[in-house]
């Protein structure tokens, strides 16, 4: 049962993801040429909502609908990491036009060449679990 | 109908993503997609090399339904969703990119240029992907999260280390289109 909840949150995920255009090469240029609004305003009206809803949870305690506690982990304090693995994300992200999410929603679509994306994304993650102990963090 | 048919508005594309990352966390779970690329180094072996990959990948199952998921959900976009795939970018930057070479920018969902089936065949456009999926890759591990997890769930909750990473994002990102593109395209 659980699995089909998670499934179905993933497809309302890869639908929005689609039809949003978050998952087009041509939005991600776009935004960082500054010239339309649309990436920032779908950003940005997430974070309010996701803020205001954060907010609802620590604030009234609310539980999980299996009636756990919801824990929210601080992310541990560095600058280098962050900002080192963000630029060198930023890099790929407007390179490849595709971040994680939109990714796996474009082989839906129908567009294989995303595939060699994909393959080489994991590869990257490998290959910085390989080097992590020697990179600043 | 027609208005889910049409590309969605960012009023409406935003909260849904807030929507997405509260369901998750109302099942007890976050929502952070590039983990899920760490998952799949795990389910290939990368464990029996190397220390980070060595955890149970089972217990990040529910993720990798999540991903299954959004690969439906971009089938049930593109196909029973919409009827054209254009992309209505700014007039200036479908010029700018016309400068480029990339003469589909407005009318196309992707550039033919990288995501035509034909790139198989075209070392250039082969090695662009590779280079910016392995950067999206590693960045994102060493940032600790992607767009997901440090631009929506991190800064939702008001995390600075989130804050860094999304300087990072854009730093990167105005570098590649604004330095780069010009020498690359």
């Amino acid at each position: 049962m659980r699995a089909v909840v998670y499934l179905v949150i993933g497809v309302i995920f890869g639908i929005t993801m689609y039809k949003s255009e978050a998952a087009s090469w041509f939005r991600i240029y776009e935004m960082f040429q500054f010239k339309s609004f649309h990436m920032y305003g779908i950003i940005g009206s997430a974070l309010i909502v996701g803020a205001l809803l954060i907010f609802l949870i620590k604030r009234f305690k609310l539980k999980s609908i299996y009636g756990e506690r919801i824990v929210f982990m601080p992310k541990e304090r560095s600058f280098s990491r962050y900002m080192f693995g963000g630029i060198l994300f930023g890099l790929g992200w407007a390179l490849a036009g595709a971040c994680p999410g939109p990714m796996f929603t474009l082989i839906g679509a129908g567009y294989s060449p995303i595939l060699v994306v994909i393959a080489s994304a994991i590869l990257g993650t490998y290959v910085y679990g390989l080097l992590k102990d020697k990179l600043p963090h | 109908m027609e208005i889910l048919m049409d590309s969605w508005p960012w009023y409406i594309s935003g909260p849904m993503i807030a929507l997405v990352m509260g369901m998750l966390i109302f099942v007890g779970k976050n929502f952070g997609m590039s983990s899920n690329l760490r998952t799949l180094c795990t389910i290939c072996g990368a464990g029996r090399t190397t220390h980070f990959f060595r955890f149970d990948w089972k217990s990040q199952r529910w993720n990798l339904l999540v991903v299954l998921g959004a690969i439906i959900g971009g089938f049930i976009g593109a196909h029973l969703l919409s009827t054209t795939t254009d992309v209505a970018i700014h007039p200036e930057v479908i010029h700018e990119l016309n400068t480029l070479g990339f003469n589909d920018a407005g009318s196309a969902y992707l550039p033919e240029k990288l995501f035509d089936t034909s790139v198989f065949g075209d070392g250039i456009s082969l090695i662009f992907l590779i280079v910016g999926g392995f950067l999206v890759g590693f960045g994102a591990r060493y940032a600790g999260g992607c767009t997901s997890g440090h631009a929506i769930s991190g800064l939702s909750n008001f995390q600075l280390p989130s804050l860094i990473a999304v300087i990072g994002f854009f730093i990167g990102g105005l570098v590649m289109v604004h330095l780069l593109f010009p020498l690359l395209f």
